[in-house]
């Protein structure tokens, strides 16, 4: 049902954990469908430095979160912005259809942390 | 080395006995008429059908004439419904099921609902049983059906069948009951139960695939689901598949006979997994009821964790489970029985099913015990559910 890369994202999966004082954090998904996926960032000079992942869900949300943060890892943020979820079912080799939610939720993982990040420097910029 | 399998999807199906398929041999090459046809090739086939139809009433307590063969379980739970509320129409049009049956009989009361009958879903307890009370106050003068499963399929809770009998024949109600995880795992007297109708399976229980069996007791009106020849005494029509017939026979008859040794056999297994996984993994949750459950069936939500994810990983170290995810099913609902027992979804989602067979031994249940903590460990630690909870009570 899933093809090696897939298999080895979901065995291996890279960039997992939390970072503590990340300048951007994003979640999306619900427990109601059994997929959450939480996303944090380092950005330094408008490119991602760090990014660190966890995922509740099955393989294909975990391989599909793993492979996009080695995507975006030393990314500029338009750059990052810019992935789609095609992008990571193509970087996976092809996820079975009824997966490829999985990949939407990737890619609207890593722009919520992006939102996130913006709106906070924002925020610091007002009060400063 | 070689990896090392374990099967415990029993209620998925099951391997085939030997003695099974040792009796069916004969009937694909050698004996392979028609048992309709009047000569010899024809009289041998019947025969083995007539020992068939012996062996599984006798295993049921019914008589010959009571058991019709069907191309599976899904078949019998079909015509059962179908065929009772279509030809009591006249009487009324109102059927009560439950929540946690088996699509089999879901599927088709929904179909049902769409030509006009009415339907009542009763809720279940916690543990996945029905309440005899909350039955007895659905039926009405227009009820014509009582369908509730004897044990359901991915939690193992048993139903009180024998009072669900009882009510029924007070109120003059036909009760099917859907026993098709229940045959093999569980003594079955329709007598007893008080049961009009009851679906069995073979494939569940030792048996060839694509054969299920229907019990009707005599003098129940049903029409017929499949219209055709004079087959099964033209209550359900198409040649019959004389070896698979042969080998529910045989497969029943062996589920009769060692049932006391399997049961044994099989709560001493489900309970050394089941301590076995209480005591070794925290925040789990045991689906279904602690007593009143298939002695073959273990259910558990493990929290923070997907379900799809840990049968993927029970796979690669070569141990083949079930679970009631929804990324397992296709839809992105949970299963329908572990919400109906007041699970939220991600419990739901969480869900691992393991039902044992007579192939399974203590050292399998041992390399279970070995090989689940880490891979529930290492889900958790990718969780973003988890963190929240640590160190707190778990939200079971």
């Amino acid at each position: 049902m899933y093809n090696e890369t897939v298999i080895e994202h979901f065995t291996n999966p890279r960039n997992v954990g939390e970072i503590e004082d990340a300048d951007g954090v994003g979640e999306v998904g619900s427990p109601q469908c059994g997929d959450i996926m939480k996303i944090f960032l380092k950005v330094e000079d408008n490119i991602i430095k760090d990014i660190k992942f966890k995922t509740f869900g099955c393989a294909s949300a975990i391989a599909s979160s793993s492979i996009m943060t080695e995507m975006v890892k030393g990314r500029t943020l338009e750059e990052a912005l810019a992935l789609t979820n095609k992008d990571v079912v193509d970087a996976l080799g092809g996820l079975p259809p009824a997966k490829v939610h999985c990949s939407v939720l990737a890619e609207q993982a890593i722009r919520a942390a992006i939102e996130d990040y913006r709106s906070k420097k924002k925020e610091a910029r007002n009060s400063g | 080395m070689e990896k090392r399998r374990v099967y415990v999807d029993n209620s998925a199906t099951t391997p085939m006995h030997p003695q099974v398929l040792e009796e069916m041999m004969p009937y694909f090459i050698e004996s392979f008429g028609n048992p309709s046809s009047i000569h010899f090739f024809g009289r041998e086939a019947r025969k083995a059908m007539d020992k068939a139809r012996e062996r599984v009433a006798l295993g049921l307590g019914a008589k010959t004439e009571e058991i019709y063969f069907t191309g599976s379980g899904t078949e019998a739970d079909n015509w059962a419904v179908k065929g009772v509320a279509f030809a009591n129409k006249k009487k009324g049009n109102h059927i009560i099921t439950t929540k946690i049956e088996h699509h089999a009989i879901l599927h088709t009361c929904e179909y049902l609902e769409r030509q006009g009958f009415e339907v009542t879903y009763l809720d279940v307890d916690e543990y996945g049983r029905v309440n005899p009370d909350d039955l007895e106050r659905a039926i009405n003068d227009r009820t014509i059906l009582i369908s509730v499963m004897f044990a359901n399929n991915e939690i193992g809770t048993i139903q009180p069948v024998e009072e669900i009998g009882k009510i029924a024949k007070k109120r003059a109600v036909y009760f099917h009951t859907d026993a098709v995880q229940a045959m093999g795992n569980v003594d079955i007297n329709v007598d007893k139960l008080g049961v009009d109708l009851l679906s069995i399976s073979g494939h569940k229980i030792m048996g060839p695939k694509g054969i299920g069996a229907l019990y009707v007791k005599k003098g129940t009106r049903i029409d017929n689901l499949i219209h055709g020849g004079a087959q099964e005494r033209k209550r359900r029509s198409g040649t019959e598949n004389v070896a698979a017939v042969v080998g529910m026979g045989k497969a029943v008859q062996l589920a009769v006979e060692n049932l006391d040794q399997h049961v044994h056999k099989m709560t001493s297994l489900r309970d050394a997994l089941i301590n076995g996984i209480m005591e070794r993994i925290p925040h789990v949750r045991l689906n279904g009821h602690p007593t009143q459950r298939l002695a073959n069936n273990v259910n558990f939500s493990f929290e923070f964790v997907e379900g799809e994810a840990l049968l993927l990983s029970l796979d690669m170290v070569g141990i083949a489970a079930s679970s009631g995810s929804a990324c397992t099913s296709g839809s992105l609902d949970p299963s329908h029985v572990l919400l109906a027992i007041g699970l939220s979804h991600e419990t739901a989602h969480g869900s691992l099913r393991m039902s044992l067979g007579e192939i399974n031994t203590r050292e399998d249940i041992d390399y279970i015990l070995d090989e689940l903590p880490p891979i529930v460990e290492r889900l958790r630690a990718l969780s973003p559910l988890f963190k929240q909870c640590e160190g707190g009570k778990a939200n079971v």
